[in-house]
């Protein structure tokens, strides 16, 4: 049997480190998700300026209703796109 | 008597004493329904995100406000019928967002001054 340094990989097999995701606002506690601060709300957009789901942000479910809200406001008051290509 | 915040953009082609005279306009029609103005905040010309009514630039102006519910829909009725507005948009605001308004006072609207046009 080959031992086991015999074995060559052809990548290193990368050890994903799991790190804990963590909500931003519980941790800084902001309490309120302004709606009129687009460059804020930017981070929470991706490319096309759709809003990020929780799983890549982190943020808690209250938080996220919050963001949420606060950027469909921000899309009504013209200050955030409803589509773009490249927000970034 | 809770407080309300309401912000409202005007179409760029109005003059300086018309874009006057649209704010005071609401603002005596806000203090004649029983309302107290809080603070008001002009962001000026900005650029929208998407064009609105063919135009791309708009005039905001903020007004903070405590008052009665009823002022609210006579408020949004005056704005429906003015043509000199592009978009409006009046939020009830809960204790949090009080505190965060009085510790950031016109912080975060003007703030971005950078992106603005020079008209």
């Amino acid at each position: 049997m080959a031992a086991e340094s015999d074995i060559r990989y052809l990548t290193p097999p990368s050890i994903e480190v799991k790190k804990d995701k963590y909500c931003r606002f519980k941790k800084s506690k902001i309490k309120h998700v302004d709606y009129k601060n687009p460059d804020y709300l930017m981070r929470f957009l991706n490319e096309q300026g759709k809003v990020l789901p929780r799983r890549l942000t982190g943020t808690s479910l209250k938080f996220q209703r919050k963001v949420s809200q606060s950027i469909k406001r921000a899309r009504q008051l013209a200050l955030l796109p409803f589509v773009a290509d490249n927000l970034k | 008597m809770s407080q309300y915040e309401t912000i409202f953009v005007m179409t760029p082609v109005l003059s300086d004493e018309q874009l006057k005279e649209t704010v005071s306009e609401y603002v005596n029609l806000l203090k004649q329904k029983g309302a107290e103005i809080v603070h008001q905040d002009n962001w000026g010309l900005r650029k929208l995100a998407y064009p609105i009514k063919k135009k791309s630039t708009g005039f905001y102006h903020l007004i903070e406000f405590k008052g009665p519910g009823s002022v609210i829909a006579e408020l949004e009725l005056a704005y429906k019928r003015d043509e000199r507005l592009l978009r409006f948009l009046s939020v009830n605001l809960d204790d949090h967002a009080v505190a965060f308004n009085d510790k950031f006072r016109g912080k975060s609207g003007s703030k971005s001054k950078k992106e603005e046009v020079k008209a």
